[in-house]
């Protein structure tokens, strides 16, 4: 058990500092640790979780906890959300102490343009990935597109595209 | 600025470590699907802790570095006010809530998941939260696409990243040890200036 929480502190850890962008730009990593290198669950399981996640109140990074709580329980969950925040906190910290002393310098702003294009093929990534997994028929795919168009072209509120998609996808069951 | 002007636009006294917690407490738990607008809202127009400005200087900041940027600004400003501990507390406030809500649903979708309704809305749900996230690669991808002739450097290490994590499946770290100072070096060598390295979010 101790093993597990630590390869699951090992994981989210290394995450955490290769979060540029954000939480999301890491979940093709998580999926590959958590699914593949490790087999805690299955892929489907996988994308089951991180839909739970987008519809629970917070920031999107809460898929680490249920991914932790599923491995592990309640430990696992305190570990990975422990993981998925320490280092990139810690760093926060240590930084913020110096930050006016670099904001404006040219290579920070170097950095931070170079490492846009990185963030972009991550998310790319996955949005590839999640589709993959989540739209395993015809009528899922349509309500992925029909989403993602709705979410681009309108300022409704992400949650009732998600209940809408919950609400469709039971239509669709009874069918 | 006069200073009665500023002074009314800025400060509210600073907040204590309690203050904090609870503060993030309530933005952990309102917000669903964007915390950022939830949090700027409180921070600056509600409790007056930051101005407009303060605000978006350490939003720089934690959108330069890894992790979640919300997470990262409750850990700068529970810092920038009450140190260590405030960072503590703030950090604890925002993802107290959200863990427990979070857990909460797993475990009612676990013991349900073997009923065919409950698995078609989480057939359904997953696939409009694929929706979501594809919805916001397209808003970022977009603007590299159409800037492609003056940035095709762009274009072509977002392809390689791509192509490295979803198609060959190679791990991250090395993946981003090997991109990420390459677009970086190329991002040195043909951006324009100071000028030209800041128009890029």
């Amino acid at each position: 058990m101790s093993s597990v929480l630590g390869s699951l502190a090992a994981i989210f850890a290394q995450l955490s500092l290769l979060a540029f962008g954000g939480g999301n730009t890491v979940l093709p990593e998580m999926q590959r640790q958590v699914v593949e290198v490790h087999g805690w669950m299955s892929p489907t399981a996988f994308a089951a979780l991180f839909a739970l996640a987008q519809a629970a109140p917070g920031p999107n990074l809460m898929v680490c906890a249920l991914i932790g709580w599923q491995v592990a329980g309640l430990p696992g969950a305190l570990v990975a959300m422990a993981g998925i925040c320490g280092p990139s906190s810690v760093l926060t910290i240590t930084v913020a102490t110096l930050w006016e002393r670099f904001r404006a310098a040219r290579w920070r702003q170097v950095a931070q343009a170079g490492l846009v294009p990185v963030t972009v093929g991550l998310i790319c990534a996955t949005a590839g990935l999640i589709c993959l997994t989540a739209d395993t028929d015809v009528f899922l795919g349509l309500i992925t597109l029909g989403v993602a168009a709705l979410a681009m072209r309108t300022k409704w509120h992400p949650l009732w595209l998600l209940g809408g998609g919950a609400a469709l996808g039971v239509a669709i069951g009874l069918l | 600025m006069d200073a009665a002007a500023s002074t009314d636009r800025t400060t509210a006294p600073p907040p204590t470590i309690g203050g904090l917690f609870a503060a993030f407490l309530g933005v952990g738990l309102m917000g669903f699907g964007g915390v950022l607008p939830l949090a700027r809202r409180m921070i600056v127009e509600q409790r007056r802790w930051l101005t407009p400005k303060e605000f978006t200087d350490l939003l720089a900041l934690c959108q330069f570095l890894p992790g979640g940027n919300i997470i990262n600004l409750s850990v700068a400003i529970g810092l920038r006010f009450r140190g260590l501990p405030g960072a503590v507390a703030a950090i604890v406030g925002l993802l107290a809530m959200p863990t427990a809500v979070a857990i909460a649903m797993g475990s009612l979708y676990q013991r349900y998941q073997g009923v065919p309704l409950v698995r078609h809305l989480f057939a359904g749900l997953a696939a409009a939260a694929a929706g979501l996230v594809v919805a916001t690669a397209a808003k970022l991808a977009l603007p590299l696409a159409q800037r492609a002739a003056r940035g095709w450097w762009r274009i072509l290490i977002a392809a390689l990243c791509f192509a490295a994590v979803a198609v060959l499946r190679l791990p991250l770290l090395p993946t981003m040890l090997t991109l990420a100072p390459l677009s970086i070096l190329l991002a040195w060598r043909l951006l324009p200036g100071p000028a030209g390295a800041s128009d890029n979010r």
